[in-house]
């Protein structure tokens, strides 16, 4: 069996260790070593369910994980769903903690996508609760609430019209006071689909001829917005969700098979562009909102 | 002045016909699905109009616009209103515009190189979506006026251009271009005949 060893901190920047590892065991045979984790965020979320989900189908069985020794941590985890959604992922070893019945400070907990109510749904706890975050923490006025809403709408139907894969999204606001001065939000998104090559190569691989793959997937989606649909008011909702983020001087990427793209804003330093990732299935999607500076206007 | 053109208004509220197409439950306008399911309802409500119809799409009631929404909805009906083919006379104002609709409705607009007029909450009515200055400017000149008879064409419109976006107004089906009684008619000034929904309670 590999034990593959999660970050202390699971994040953006650290998921793709989890995955490479996976990615590398063709058998599935892994047990998630969790304990050392002190931080984890959407992304790491999210995404660790991705590479849970990798490893059981290639072993037939849900892989093992280790929660973190961190009462904390694990707490965390519980407030945001992750242990809900992981009941079909993993077998968890031990007793991970309850969720609190209580009120919540989570924005969005881990909420699996797999129909069109599942996006309503999403949308309807995002504006009951995106209010008080958006506006007093990170100084938004109130009609961003509406926006932020249609980004995760946006996002969420990505899985449900291309990845024809179940997936799942979670955002959750943090103090990035160290790295950044400022609040971020994180949303994240990941599914198990067939990832931008396989949802555009009937309709869009023989133009690239021997430039198609996972990286000119990507550009012809997020930068030129082609679908695989041939209708002409297909392809938008990824520019327009880019065209907010911007607006919001934020970050957004994109990892698909073996690529990922993104828009990096001034206060980021990941490449626009990183191909010959290790190969995973789906998509992933990483937003991050900043705190509104009035410099941003 | 509806009446004696013969144009029927058709008042369509649709928070009211998301509730009753789709489901109860829901109160956003999200998702292509919903999306197609309300203009269906909003087509079969315009086919029992036999004549030519003033549409007033009314969105005050809707919080959540997203884009694939408004593509299937608005963009969607309009084309399908636009063509030689299409299914009856209806011309649309859209109505009760929040600025929170403003980028979904005016990004698939310009998409699909359609034009509309919207009245936007607690404002007067504006044109957006794809068109060129003259166009712009020849709708302002039309819509102060409300209506200039074919008798004054000249006098209000010197120019060629101007006339030619006229024209180019009427086949993009914005200004109704009526023959008894003649003239061009602001889609506004209709709409203004017609009561507007009280606007309290909302966000």
């Amino acid at each position: 069996m590999k034990v593959v060893a999660l970050p202390t901190s699971l994040d953006f920047k650290t998921y793709e260790q989890v995955f490479e590892e996976v990615a590398a065991t063709p058998d599935g045979n892994v047990l998630f070593d969790g304990r050392h984790l002190r931080f984890v965020d959407p992304n790491g979320m999210v995404n660790l369910l991705a590479a849970g989900s990798l490893a059981r189908s290639r072993k037939g069985e849900p892989a093992r994980l280790e929660f973190p020794e961190q009462s904390e941590v694990a707490g965390y985890m519980a407030r945001m769903g992750f242990f809900r959604a992981a009941e079909n992922v993993f077998e968890v070893v031990g007793h991970p903690p309850r969720r609190s019945e209580g009120p919540s400070d989570v924005l969005l907990e881990i909420t699996p996508i797999t129909e069109n109510s599942d996006v309503h749904e999403v949308v309807d706890r995002v504006q009951k609760r995106a209010g008080a975050i958006l506006t007093r923490r990170l100084n938004y006025p109130p009609t961003a609430v509406v926006q932020f809403s249609v980004i995760l709408s946006e996002v969420c139907q990505n899985i449900l019209e291309h990845a024809e894969a179940p997936g799942w999204v979670a955002a959750q606001s943090y103090n990035w006071t160290q790295r950044l001065g400022r609040q971020v939000v994180v949303i994240s998104v990941a599914d198990m689909g067939r990832g931008f090559q396989g949802s555009l190569s009937d309709e869009h691989s023989a133009r690239f001829g021997d430039r198609w793959g996972d990286a000119t997937a990507l550009e012809a989606a997020f930068i030129h917005g082609l679908t695989r649909f041939p209708d002409s008011g297909r392809g938008q909702g990824i520019q327009q969700i880019r065209k907010q983020v911007r607006r919001w001087g934020g970050l957004i990427s994109i990892r698909s098979g073996t690529a990922r793209i993104a828009d990096v804003p001034e206060w980021e330093d990941v490449p626009p562009l990183t191909e010959g990732l290790a190969a995973f299935p789906g998509s992933q999607i990483n937003i991050i909102i900043p705190e509104h500076s009035t410099s941003d206007e | 002045m509806m009446s004696e053109l013969g144009i029927d208004p058709v008042s369509i509220d649709v928070g009211g016909v998301l509730q009753r197409s789709v489901a109860t439950l829901y109160s956003h306008l999200v998702t292509r699905p919903t999306g197609r399911a309300v203009r269906l309802a909003i087509e079969t409500q315009l086919a029992e109009v036999s004549g030519p119809a003033l549409s007033l799409i009314d969105l005050s009631e809707v919080t959540v616009l997203d884009f694939s929404c408004a593509d299937e909805v608005v963009a969607k009906l309009l084309l399908r209103f636009l063509g030689e083919d299409r299914p009856g006379d209806a011309y649309f104002v859209l109505r009760g515009l929040r600025n929170q609709h403003r980028d979904p409705i005016t990004a698939v607009l310009e998409r699909h190189s359609l034009l509309a007029v919207v009245q936007l909450e607690g404002a007067g009515f504006e044109l957006i979506g794809a068109r060129t200055e003259m166009e712009e400017s020849t709708w302002e000149i039309l819509e102060e006026a409300g209506h200039v008879s074919a008798d004054c064409m000249v006098e209000m419109f010197p120019g060629e251009a101007e006339r030619l976006a006229l024209a180019q107004l009427v086949a993009r089906r914005v200004v109704i271009q009526h023959a008894d009684p003649d003239g061009y008619y602001a889609l506004s000034s209709l709409a203004r005949d017609l009561p507007t929904p009280p606007s309290d309670a909302k966000e």
